[in-house]
């Protein structure tokens, strides 16, 4: 294992320090429990709080800030974070019009949110990201996996939580992109997990694991590396089986690096991906490619389309300011 | 039961849970995700860290502390469900104000019906559960029968292990190794195992 690290065990605060540090402008880091909030504390809106395993960054720190997140807490790598790190970002971040949580679907995370959501003194609701078309249960879940889709529903949450719309109408929000949005990606090698020193799973120089997860879990198959046109049809083909989309549909198509792969081969996921969506009937509207929720340094990608409307277009589109995502400001 | 029994519990468990690593480890490489272990070892010794404070405290109180600090410790899934278990036992016991046999047996199905209901599961589907339950039944039986200590600490060992043995034959319908469908048959669950093997340890405690 040869990466950038000094001691294991301080990974995780010292990357949080760093990105609090690059990012003063925007937000605040809080150790012991940890969590990132912005800077400025908003008022008079539902406050918006992510969180989960570290090691998708830029997920979900680098989404905190105006028109998306009010707080994130991170767990350690691949591992939810606990419920009082959530009480502690809640307790922070409340603004008067309760809390929406939004998690990914994985057992660790749904249970540690869930019992912070009983604990608080604050009325919340849960947005439960659900992506993922490559599986149904998974290593981690029951149900599909929450991934790449999760950035979309939150900024479009964020962006409706700032015209002071209630928790209901976020949560109702949340649950639409979702139900509208899915994912599926594709492995070329394996991730390494800092502790386990390791690689995560064994995948030969000439294969590739369709479907895999962001912690590098199982997907549909393992199967012969192919031309980038070959292996994208795959995805497209089976993101159109889920989504079932009606011709004419407009949608945002995202294409997600996992954190190993140039930017480069995302381009040309994309130019694959776009043409054959296109082919179907589905008119691209909106796009966005580059590395948003990673699985540490996996190379592969995954593909995500979400199906607009009025609605989520004009939330998509609102302004952003957060490391990673900014626009209109 | 009083504060010092929830401490040499604690000790007790800590040290079955030291001495099964590597049983621990090859169950849960082979269907799991090969942290079980490493999550029960991190969770017992920060309850036994805690002795002096624990030693202080009336059972419940305990019992609530224990749960809190394992839910801010162990993280994933296993802390939710460990700490849910010792936050419901908790507050029956506070409710009852006492630690009669009765009570006990009732804290402890309470606590084995919070983790059915944060985990969504049942018995059956290869997980702690498959321990958990069939104990809580018994316990709640015998506590009825008005049987002695011993005699339920005997019976409560014996039904553990039998219920551990039976995630051998289980399809995994939760828990971790709930992908893998037919490939989990013929593994004991990892967390069923350690469930057993802590309850064996603060069943021996009483003679």
């Amino acid at each position: 294992m040869k990466k950038f690290i000094n001691k294991t065990d301080d990974i995780l605060v010292e990357s949080l320090s760093g990105f609090a540090l690059a990012h003063s402008d925007l937000v605040n880091l809080n150790l012991d429990p940890n969590y990132v909030s912005r800077k400025q504390k908003a008022t008079d809106k539902v406050a918006i709080i992510s969180g989960g395993g570290s090691g998708h960054e830029p997920l979900h720190a680098g989404y905190i800030g105006y028109g998306m997140l009010d707080a994130a807490c991170p767990g350690h790598v691949f591992t939810s974070p606990t419920p009082d790190q959530m009480m502690t970002a809640a307790e922070a971040v409340h603004a008067g019009k309760g809390i929406l949580f939004i998690v990914k679907n994985y057992a660790g995370d749904v249970m540690n949110f869930e019992m912070a959501a009983e604990m608080l003194p604050f009325e919340s609701a849960t947005v439960l990201t659900s992506d993922d078309c490559a599986v149904i249960n998974s290593t981690y879940t029951t149900g599909r996996r929450g991934v790449a889709g999760t950035v979309i529903v939150e900024k479009c949450v964020g962006s409706l939580a700032e015209t002071g719309a209630d928790l209901q109408a976020c949560k109702a929000l949340g649950d639409k992109v979702n139900s509208r949005t899915a994912s599926m990606g594709v492995a070329l090698t394996s991730c390494t997990v800092p502790a386990a020193g390791r690689p995560t799973f064994d995948i030969d120089d000439t294969e590739l694991e369709m479907g895999v997860g962001i912690h590098g879990e199982p997907g549909r198959r393992r199967e012969a590396m192919r031309e980038a046109d070959a292996i994208v049809t795959d995805v497209v083909n089976a993101i159109l089986d889920a989504l079932k989309p009606a011709t004419g549909s407009e949608a945002l198509l995202l294409i997600n690096g996992f954190g190993a792969t140039p930017l480069m081969e995302l381009y040309i996921i994309y130019n694959t991906a776009a043409r054959l969506f296109s082919t179907h009937g589905i008119k691209i509207t909106r796009s966005l490619v580059g590395n948003y929720t990673t699985a540490l340094d996996m190379a592969g990608a995954s593909v995500t389309l979400c199906l607009l409307d009025d609605d989520i277009r004009q939330h998509w589109d609102s302004p952003v300011h957060t490391a990673a995502l900014r626009w209109g400001v | 039961m009083n504060s010092s029994f929830i401490v040499s519990a604690a000790i007790a468990i800590q040290n079955t849970i030291l001495l099964h690593e590597s049983e621990l480890e090859s169950l849960d490489r082979a269907i799991g995700d090969g942290d079980h272990y490493i999550n029960m070892k991190r969770g017992a010794q920060v309850i036994v860290e805690m002795q002096p404070e624990l030693a202080t405290l009336s059972p419940d109180a305990a019992l609530n502390k224990i749960g809190m600090k394992l839910l801010s410790t162990i993280g994933g899934a296993s802390g939710p469900l460990l700490a849910s278990f010792f936050l419901a036992m908790a507050k029956v016991i506070k409710e009852a104000g006492d630690t009669s046999t009765s009570t006990i047996a009732g804290a402890f199905t309470a606590g084995v019906d919070s983790i059915r209901q944060r985990g969504k599961a049942d018995i059956g589907e290869k997980t702690m559960l498959d321990v958990l339950i069939p104990i809580a039944n018994q316990f709640t039986t015998l506590a009825t029968q008005n049987a002695s200590a011993k005699e339920i600490s005997k019976a409560l060992t014996l039904t553990a292990e039998q219920g551990m043995l039976s995630t051998r034959d289980l399809i995994a319908t939760k828990g971790r190794a709930a992908g893998l469908g037919e490939r989990a048959i013929g593994h004991i669950d990892p967390g069923a195992k350690s469930c057993q093997l802590m309850i064996e340890a603060v069943c021996n405690l009483i003679k």
